[in-house]
């Protein structure tokens, strides 16, 4: 798991886990990138990162990957992320494509779900949290 | 003494409470007005385990983290 303050470099991450990978008989190679549209006048989104807590979510995928053979990566954004630009990353390699394809949906579907990152829209300099995209976590009123 | 931490967009500084449950703890911040209208959408986490009991039991020096709606990539 890779955090960045800023923007993410994709060519530089994807082709550095492509590298290290090389050598490990994968036969499918599958990259997750988003980027950040221009749209409803913002002039990025930024985001706050509980590291603990996502640290331990991503060695639980990891985990539930090596079952499957495979492996899974990521790279997020911390802070102001402009349009245009990415501030999410992700990967999955396994020996054959059929558990890669069903990996990065089932793993890219649970960060948006459950992984402890918060959301801001960049207006004209402010930060304004994404109150109508953000979903509650598996669990969540607990203390309601 | 718990420490009591609000994570992202709540924008409220930690609290250290008296609490042998999480229920307690609970039953604090809902006197909290500040926090009207979060707790029924977070989280919670204790000693960054998520948890999911108000029977769980704590301890002086465990941390309680309120984690609201998230929303990465």
């Amino acid at each position: 798991m890779e955090l960045y303050e800023g923007p993410l470099d994709a060519k530089e991450i994807f082709g550095r886990w492509l590298d290290e990978q090389a050598a490990s008989n994968y036969g499918a190679y599958i990259p997750f990138v988003g980027t950040i549209r221009a749209e409803d006048g913002i002039e990025a989104l930024s985001f706050d990162i509980y590291e603990p807590i996502l640290k331990a979510w991503f060695d639980d995928w990891q985990e539930r990957a090596a079952q499957r053979g495979a492996i899974v990566k990521m790279a997020h954004a911390i802070g102001d992320v402009p349009v245009h630009t990415s501030s999410y990353i992700s990967a999955v390699f396994s020996p054959k494509r059929r558990v890669a394809l069903e990996l990065i949906d089932a793993f890219v579907e649970d960060f948006k779900a459950n992984a402890p990152i918060w959301k801001y829209d960049v207006i004209d300099g402010q930060r304004i949290y994404a109150a109508d995209r953000s979903t509650p976590m598996d669990g969540a009123g607990l203390l309601g | 003494m718990i420490r009591v931490e609000f994570l992202g967009p709540i924008g409220k500084k930690p609290l250290e409470v008296e609490a042998g449950t999480l229920k307690e703890v609970s039953d604090l911040l809902k006197q909290d007005e500040a926090l009207a209208g979060w707790l029924q959408k977070c989280a919670v986490a204790v000693n960054d385990a998520m948890v999911g009991d108000l029977d769980t039991p704590l301890k002086t020096g465990d941390k309680v983290t309120i984690l609201p709606p998230v929303c990465g990539g």
